[in-house]
Parts: structure tokens; sequence; C-alpha cells
């Protein structure tokens, strides 16, 4: 018995969100009284994957196959499906990115499991059975949702849960899958990046503007904002759909769902489809010029006031306390 | 080209949620039912496509028969027939089985979804329904363009998307920018009613997931109002007070 993990990486190197599973994984496997299992497919080196180790997993499953270059899900899935055999794993965890999320159903299916999407805590062990916390109705409510069958499959929402050190020995082997050719029909032709910056469902810190910041040639004081802070960027959907903003950006219901440590709202009026997709944050600051805004509700921090003379202001704050705690 | 579209129907996006009393469903007194807006999207991709091309829409929900509103409206906004499988949703495997079950039989070219359904946020059906036909998906399609039985499609990862090339028959799950949801007009809204709409039965399916309880997230103490001359105090409660800088 062991729990497996999927360790996505990111041209070669492990994302923050792949350290939190595999601590995420090793909690899992501790609770079994079991071992924390890594696969790993592509190019990754010996020192990179031994990084594994640092947060529990004592043993990593390498697959460095020509064919498994880029990512293909219904090839992928398989190669995870047997590794979970190979390893003899009843539990098999993945981060709930946009990869984990495509992968999972498919190895839940032919692991004949049930699967739990966006977990954000641990699972309650109940003899054989397991009960998972996850968000429900667009951030609305929770749902604990409990699995039954034999094989079990979760995916972690990035940022839910906290690194944890645990130095153990990693042994790293090579892991030789079955390929079939017709797992590659849909083939990747390109990938093109909106930007090197921070990626906003990882993000620590989220600064999104809305409406209120009038066009697109306003965004210069929240990128500014956010490179200090280190944050990713987002906005509220009519910025996008105005294309002031890219997609990517669009946060909400029908964007991405974010659950950064800071959300800082800047001119957005706080409708409850834009809530859906941050409410889970753990800390909201709202800058509204309107006192009566939705947001301040939903708020922890508030200031009334505009925001071309606040942002500038929280600009330079933010400067003389980087300087001042250096 | 024969495309089936999967529905979900789900409570109004404003919709206020409140529970029955075990805490384990959701109270659907008053709440307003609708097309998972994904869905809609996906809907309006496949009539553009085979409008363009030649081809039929069918529309398929798995649900008992009060959810046959939403599958008229399906109808009103252009597919040519609709399909329910008679019997209510327990967890997106027993769906995808029972859509899998039925789509065999059927040889389409494109089977759309959603990206998720906007009450449980699972996002599972979709690649689960491809797993079990053994056919190749591509999940978050914000572009779907189809030429010559290949498809190509644009989809979205962290910071970016990755076009995609994969030959029919395919699964892929829509999201926003494949296409801009129609509204239904009076001519479809009065031909929805003649379409035919067929109820298949459910086919034998383990139940692996069970809700155990639903709760509300705890609300939020009241909000901490900063004066906007000092922002240097908001900065101090973030470091101090919240610890997130
Ligand atoms: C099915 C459906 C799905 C949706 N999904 C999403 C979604 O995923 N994400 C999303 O964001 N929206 C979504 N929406 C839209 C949502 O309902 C709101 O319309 C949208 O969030 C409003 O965006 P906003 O707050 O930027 O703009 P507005 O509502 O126009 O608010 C602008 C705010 O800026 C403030 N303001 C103006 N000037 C200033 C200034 N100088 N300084 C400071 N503040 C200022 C105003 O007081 C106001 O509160 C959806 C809607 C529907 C129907
Ligand atoms: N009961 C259902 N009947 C038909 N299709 C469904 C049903 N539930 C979900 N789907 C489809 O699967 C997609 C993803 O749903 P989910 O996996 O529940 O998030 C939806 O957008 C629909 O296209």
């Amino acid at each position: 018995m062991s729990v497996l993990f999927y360790a996505e990486n990111n041209g070669g190197k492990f994302k923050k969100s792949t350290f939190e599973l595999a601590s995420y994984a090793a909690a899992v496997a501790a609770q079994h009284q079991t071992d924390a299992v890594a696969i790993s497919i592509g190019d990754v080196s010996e020192s990179e994957l031994s990084r594994l180790g640092q947060y529990g997993a004592g043993r990593v499953l390498q697959v460095n196959n020509e064919q498994l270059k880029s990512f293909v899900n219904q090839a992928y899935a398989s190669v995870i499906a047997q590794a979970a055999s190979h390893t003899n794993a009843t539990v098999v965890v993945l981060s709930a990115s946009f990869t984990g999320k495509a992968l999972a159903p498919r190895i839940a299916a032919k692991l004949n499991a049930g699967y739990v999407d966006g977990a954000i805590d641990l699972p309650v062990f109940n003899g054989a059975s397991i009960t998972v916390r996850k968000g429900a109705f667009s951030g609305k409510a929770f749902a604990d949702v409990t699995l039954s069958s034999a094989n079990k499959v979760i995916s972690l929402i990035p940022n839910s849960y906290k690194l944890e050190e645990k130095p153990t020995t990693v042994s790293i082997e090579s892991f030789q899958p079955e390929v079939r050719p017709g797992d590659f029909r849909a083939m990747v032709k390109e990938i093109v990046k909106a930007s090197d910056k921070v990626s906003l469902p990882e993000a620590e810190i989220v600064v999104s503007g809305g409406r209120g910041l009038k066009g697109p040639e306003n965004w210069g004081m929240v990128e500014e904002l956010a490179d200090l802070l280190g944050a990713a960027t987002a906005c509220s959907k009519p910025v996008s759909d105005a294309h002031w903003r890219p997609h990517s950006e669009h946060v909400g219901q029908t964007g991405i769902a974010v659950s950064p440590n800071l959300y800082i709202a800047i001119g957005i009026s706080g409708a409850i489809q834009h809530l859906a997709g941050v409410s889970s944050s753990k800390t909201i600051v709202v800058i509204n010029k309107d006192p009566e805004a939705p947001f301040f509700k939903a708020a922890d921090y508030g200031i009334v006031g505009d925001a071309f003379d606040v942002i500038p202001q929280l600009i330079s704050a933010i400067r003389e306390f980087k300087s001042a705690h250096a | 080209m024969k495309v089936l579209v999967c529905i979900s129907n789900v409570p109004d996006t404003t919709t206020k949620i409140t529970f029955n009393d075990d805490n384990k469903s959701l109270n659907i007194n008053g709440v307003q039912f609708i097309i998972n807006p994904y869905d809609e999207i996906a809907l309006t991709r496949a009539l553009e496509l085979t409008e363009a091309q030649g081809g039929t829409v069918t529309v398929l929900h798995v649900g008992d028969s009060s959810t046959e509103p939403t599958l008229r409206k399906a109808l009103a906004i252009g597919a040519h027939d609709a399909v329910r499988i008679d019997a209510l949703p327990r967890d997106a495997f027993f769906v995808a089985m029972q859509i899998s079950a039925y789509a065999k039989e059927q040889n389409y070219d494109l089977i759309l979804t959603g990206r998720e359904s906007i009450d449980y946020n699972g996002a599972q059906v979709s690649s689960m329904l491809a797993e079990l036909l053994d056919l190749p998906s591509v999940n978050i399609v914000k572009s779907l363009q189809i030429e010559g039985g290949q498809a190509s499609l644009e989809r979205e990862i962290e910071g970016g998307k990755e076009v995609i090339s994969c030959p029919l028959p395919l699964v892929a799950s829509a999201t926003e920018g494949m296409a801009e949801p129609r509204i239904p007009n009076m001519r479809g809204i009065m031909s929805a009613r003649t379409k035919p709409l067929t109820v298949v039965p459910a086919v034998e399916v383990p139940v692996y997931q069970h809700i155990e309880r639903l709760e509300k997230p705890a609300p939020r103490s009241s909000v901490k109002l900063v004066d906007a001359t000092e922002t240097v105090k908001l900065v101090g409660l973030l470091h101090q007070e919240a610890k997130v800088i």
C-alpha cells in the first residue's frame, strides 16, 4: 500500500504547488502508516527530484520517455494509473492545476476509483472510507465528500495546504510504463505564454482591478503594486471582456478561482459572480470609492477612496515598509 | 458532423444557497434552475460549427423529469433534438457512465461539455467520459476550430495557452471565449415544443461519492476601514495583524 502523487513540473522545475502536494501526500501517508511515492514525467534532474524528499517523499518514480515530452492527458493518465498499480497505491493525489484537473478524472475512471476534486484539507479516515472537504456552489459552501470505493483519487487546491519540511531519504527509480500509440491523438502544437509573471492560481498575493480603473492605460499602477508585492495580477470579467486585460486574468465564477493569502481588489464592486472566485482568499482588501460597494461586506480591510489617489500612496507606503524591513 | 452537447442543470448564479435540514442537500425551494453557463457556450459553438459545415446537434442531460425545461431551453437555442437519461445524477462517475453507455452506440464526431458545473464545480464528467469511451479529450478549451475531420483547439494553462491538434472524434470541455452564448428567439422557443425529446432508461452503476455534509463558510468579521490618507496604517495591519506581507 502507498500514497502516490503526481509531481508536475514546469520546464524541468517543480512548482510550489508540487511541494505542497508532496507535504499533503506525506501527511496522508502518515495517517495510513505508509509511504508517499512521487511520479515525475519528463526531463527533471536528479537533484530537482531529490528535493521532493525534503517534503516527505520516500520514493520517486521517474519516467523519461521521448514520447511523453509534452502533455497529453490520455497518455499521462495511463502512465500515472500504471504507477499506481506498480506501487499498490490506494490513494492517488494530484494538484488541482489545469493539468491535474484534466488528469484526475481519467485516472479515477481507469482505477475504478471515487474522486474528490479540489480538496482544501486532509482527508479524515473512517474504516475503509475517507471524507474530504472541498468548496461547492462556487465558493458559497463547503461540501464534505465521502469516498467509499477501494481506490481513491484526490486533487488539492494550490495554496490551501502548507508546505511542511520533513526531510526523508529518497530513492529514485526509473519507471518504464507501457505507452499505446492511440493515447497520443491530441498533440500539443505550441505553447503560448501570456507572461512570465507569477502564475495566478498559485500566487500568494493577487492584485486585481475592475471597471473602476476606467481603461487599460491605468493598469501601470496595478502592475507596479503587484511587482512590489511579488503578486499576480487579475481582473473582473467586464475588464477582460473589454480586452483591457487578457482573459487568462479574469477571476470569478466563469473565470479562474483563486485562494491567495491576500487579495487586493481595486475598483471592483464585488458582484456575487466575482466573489464566487475569490471569497476563499485568506485576507481580502477592498479599495473602492463607493462606501456602499457590496465588496466591503466580504472584505477584511477596506479603504473608501479614489483608486487614483490611494494606489500611488499605497505603493509608496509599501516601498517604505520594504526598505524598513529589508 | 454529429455533435453531442452534455447539459447540466444548475441553480442560477445569483441563487442564495440554503440546505435541507439534514445539511446533505441543497434546498431547491424557490431556486431557479438554468443551463450551466459553460454548457451554453459549448452548445452555441456546436451550432456555429454545424451551421457552417452541416450536421446535427443533440443535447443530453442525466436527470429526472423536473429538468425538462432546461432541455427545452437548449432546443430553443437551436439544438436539433434532446435526450434525457432518466436518473437522478448521483456523482460524476455515475453521470459519465450513463452518458458513455448511450454515446457508445451513436458514433458522435464531437462531444462537448462545460469546463465544470457551477454547483459542485467538479470538472469531472468530461475527462471521465472520454476515458470510458477511449477518446482523446482536451479540457478548458477557449477556441475550437474544425476542418477536414481535424480539430484545432486552444486550452487554457497557467499563465498562457496551449494550441492542440486532434483528429475527430474527441471530447472537449468549453470555457469562456469558445463562443458568445446565444439567447433563444421567438421562433426558437416555438419550434422547441415540437422538437424530439427522447427519454432513455438509466443503466446500473455503482456510486462512490456521498455528500456527508454541506456547510456555509464562517462569515468574515466585519471590515476594518482605514482612512484613505492612512495607507501606511493599512500596510502595518497587513504585516502585523493579518501577517500576509
Ligand atoms: C453568468 C454570469 C457570470 C459572471 N461571471 C463573472 C466572473 O467570473 N467574474 C466577474 O468579475 N464577474 C462576473 N460576472 C459579472 C458580474 O456580475 C459583475 O458585472 C462584474 O463583476 C462587475 O465588474 P466590476 O466590479 O469590475 O465593475 P462594476 O460593477 O462596474 O464596478 C466598478 C466599481 O468600481 C468603483 N469605482 C469607480 N471608480 C472608482 C475609482 N476611481 N476608484 C475606486 N473605485 C472606483 C465603483 O464604485 C464600482 O463599485 C458574471 C455575470 C454573469 C451574469
Ligand atoms: N447530469 C448531467 N447530465 C449531462 N451532462 C452533465 C451532467 N452533469 C455534468 N454534465 C456535463 O459535465 C460538465 C462538467 O460537469 P462536472 O464534472 O459536474 O463539473 C458539465 O458542464 C456538463 O457538460
